[in-house]
C-alpha cells in the first residue's frame, strides 16, 4: 500500500470526483469547527463543551463539528446513517445462540437496552479478573470465550463491529465517562505518553495534529480534536464501520510510524487517554465521518 | 616507488575533485552540518531544477509541502494546508542557505516540537515504518530542486 505523507485519503478523493473536490474546497474556507447542532430524533447531543480547568483543550469539540454538511447530514437521521445496518446485525447476534454452552448474550444480559445502557460510555473500563482495563471488544470476547464457550471474534470483523455498534447505540447521547483514577491512573499515563510522543519518519505526535492544529486544514483534511465518542463509526473512505484502534493505526501509518498492535495494551491505554480528553461529549455510536 | 606515489597523489586529487566536482556523490544526510541556521553549499554540488522542485513540492508522497503551507503561486492545486505559514514571498524572508537548512532539518531551526518534518535526515526516528527506516523523506537532489523552486517565490 502506498503511504503518502499524512494521508492518502485526500489524493484518492480528489482523483475520484471533481465534484467532491469542489464541495470540499468550499468548506476549506471555514477554519475551525462549525456551530451546527447535532440533533437526532429530537434529542440534542453534546458536541461542544468547555474543557476542564488546566486540561489541554479549552473547548472540547466532537469530530462531527469538523465535517462538512453533507457528511454531518448522514448522522442526523438513523435511516441515512450507514452504520445502522451493523446495529441491526448486532441486535440479531445479541440473541443468537453460539458456542458450546448453548447460550446467547441475551441468555444472561436479557434486554440490551437496559443491561447495556451506558456501558460504552465507560469503556475502556478496569477489569478485576484481567488485572487491567479492557476495551469493549475485549469484554465481548471475554464473554464469548468464558461464558459462551464460543470462539472470539476478530477485532475488525463484521460481527465484532456490529456487536460493539449495537452495544454502543445504547449509550447514544450519554456523556463519555471513563475512570482515570485508582488502578487506571498508570494506564492513563501510559496512553498520555504515547499521545505526546513524536513518532514515524514524519516525527509527529497525535497532539501535533489534534491538539495544536485542530480546525486547520492539512491539505484536504480538516483536522478535528481526534475524539473517539463516535466509535465504532462509519467512514466513507472505509465504506464500512471501523474501530477506534483501526483509526489509531491509520493515523500512525500516515506519519509513517509502525502502529501498535490493534487490541494490544498500548492501544487500549491510548484509547483510555483519548476517551478521557473527550470526557462529557455525547456518545455518537455509530457516528459518520468521511 | 615514484609511480606509486604518483598514483596516490592522483587518487587524492581525484578525491578532492569528487568532493567539489560536478560528478560528486551527494553529501550523506548524516554529514550535513547546519551552522548558524544555514547550509551554505548544495547537497549535490549541482544546481536544482525549479520545475522539478515544484513537482516535489506538491507531490503527496515527497515534499507534500502544500499539506501545511499555502502557496498562492500554485493555483492549479486545489488544497492548501494551514498548519504552517503561507510561503508567499518566502524567498524575501530567507536566503538560499537558510531555506536549505529549513528543508534539511526544520527541527534544528524551529525546535524539536515543530510540526515540519526533517526532509533530509536518516536517523533519530522513533518507530518508523520498516520500509522508511534509515531513509530520508527526500533525496539530496530533490531538496536542491525544492530550494531552487522556493527561490522563485518572491
Ligand atoms: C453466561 C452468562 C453470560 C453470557 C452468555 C454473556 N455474558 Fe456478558 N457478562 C456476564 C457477566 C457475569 C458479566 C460481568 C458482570 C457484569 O459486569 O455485569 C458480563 C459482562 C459483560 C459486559 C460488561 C458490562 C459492563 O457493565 O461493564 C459486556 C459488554 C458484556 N458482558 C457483553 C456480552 C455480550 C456481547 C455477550 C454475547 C456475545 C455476552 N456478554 C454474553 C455474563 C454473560
Ligand atoms: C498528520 C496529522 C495527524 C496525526 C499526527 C494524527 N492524526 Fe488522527 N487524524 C488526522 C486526520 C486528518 C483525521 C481525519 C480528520 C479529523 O477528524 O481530524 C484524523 C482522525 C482521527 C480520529 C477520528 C476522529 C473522529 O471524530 O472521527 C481519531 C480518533 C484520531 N485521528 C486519533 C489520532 C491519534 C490517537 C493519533 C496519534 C497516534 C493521531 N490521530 C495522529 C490526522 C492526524
Ligand atoms: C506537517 C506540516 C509541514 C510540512 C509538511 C512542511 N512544513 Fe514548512 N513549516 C511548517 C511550520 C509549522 C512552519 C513554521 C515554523 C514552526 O512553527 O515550526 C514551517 C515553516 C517553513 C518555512 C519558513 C516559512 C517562513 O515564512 O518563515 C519554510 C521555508 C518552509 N516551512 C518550507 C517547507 C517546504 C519547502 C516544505 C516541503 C518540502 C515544507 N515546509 C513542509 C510546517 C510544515
Amino acid at each position: 500500500m502506498a503511504t503518502g505523507l499524512f494521508s492518502s485519503t485526500a489524493a484518492k478523493l480528489v482523483a475520484a470526483a471533481g465534484l467532491a473536490a469542489l464541495a470540499a474546497s468550499a468548506t476549506a474556507v471555514l477554519a475551525g469547527p462549525n456551530d451546527n447542532k447535532l440533533v437526532v430524533d429530537g434529542k440534542e447531543y453534546v458536541t461542544k463543551l468547555p474543557g476542564p480547568e488546566g486540561g489541554p483543550l479549552k473547548t472540547i469539540y466532537s469530530g462531527w463539528n469538523f465535517r462538512n454538511e453533507a457528511t454531518q447530514a448522514m448522522q442526523l437521521d438513523d435511516f441515512d446513517n450507514p452504520g445502522f445496518v451493523n446495529v441491526e446485525t448486532g441486535e440479531q447476534l445479541w440473541s443468537a445462540v453460539d458456542g458450546e454452552a448453548g447460550k446467547s448474550c441475551a441468555s444472561c444480559h436479557n434486554d440490551a437496552s437496559e443491561s447495556m445502557k451506558g456501558v460504552r460510555a465507560q469503556m475502556p473500563k478496569w477489569n478485576e479478573k484481567a488485572g487491567k482495563p479492557l476495551a469493549l471488544e475485549q469484554v465481548v470476547n471475554a464473554c464469548r470465550e468464558t461464558n459462551m464457550k464460543a470462539k472470539p471474534w476478530k477485532w475488525e470483523s463484521n460481527e465484532m463491529l456490529s456487536m460493539t455498534a449495537f452495544i454502543g447505540s445504547h449509550s447514544r447521547g450519554m456523556p463519555v465517562n471513563v475512570k482515570t483514577d485508582g488502578p487506571m491512573k498508570e494506564w492513563w499515563q501510559k496512553g498520555k505518553d504515547i499521545y505526546y510522543k513524536q513518532v514515524g519518519q514524519l516525527d509527529m505526535s497525535c497532539a501535533g495534529c489534534h491538539e495544536q492544529n485542530f480546525g486547520n486544514m492539512i491539505r484536504a483534511d480538516h483536522l478535528s480534536q481526534g475524539h473517539i465518542n463516535g466509535f465504532p463509526l462509519y467512514r466513507s473512505k472505509w465504506q464500512k464501520l471501523g474501530s477506534a484502534h483501526r483509526r489509531f493505526k491509520g493515523c500512525m501509518k500516515n506519519i509513517r510510524a509502525t502502529p501498535y498492535k490493534v487490541g494490544g495494551d498500548e492501544f487500549v491505554a491510548l484509547e483510555l487517554y483519548v476517551a478521557s480528553r473527550g470526557q462529557g461529549l455525547s456518545v455518537e455510536t455509530p457516528a459518520v465521518r468521511n | 616507488m615514484e609511480r606509486m606515489l604518483c598514483a596516490v597523489v592522483a587518487c587524492l586529487m581525484a578525491l578532492g575533485l569528487s568532493i567539489n566536482g560536478a560528478s560528486a556523490d551527494p553529501v550523506a544526510a548524516a554529514d550535513v552540518k547546519i551552522i548558524d541556521g544555514e547550509v551554505k553549499t548544495s547537497l549535490t554540488g549541482q544546481p536544482g531544477s525549479a520545475v522539478k522542485g515544484a513537482e516535489w513540492f506538491k507531490n503527496r508522497k515527497l515534499g507534500n509541502c502544500l499539506a501545511c503551507h499555502a502557496n498562492p503561486k500554485m493555483t492549479d492545486e486545489q488544497f492548501h494546508g494551514e498548519v504552517g505559514p503561507s510561503l508567499e514571498g518566502v524567498a524575501d524572508r530567507w536566503n538560499e542557505a537558510q531555506m536549505r537548512a529549513i528543508v534539511v532539518n526544520a527541527k534544528e531551526i524551529f525546535g524539536e516540537q515543530s510540526m515540519m518534518p526533517a526532509f533530509y535526515r536518516t536517523t533519530g526516528y522513533t518507530r518508523p515504518l520498516k520500509k522508511f527506516a534509515g531513509k530520508s523523506i527526500l533525496s539530496a537532489q530533490q531538496v536542491e530542486d525544492i530550494i531552487a523552486y522556493l527561490q522563485t517565490l518572491k
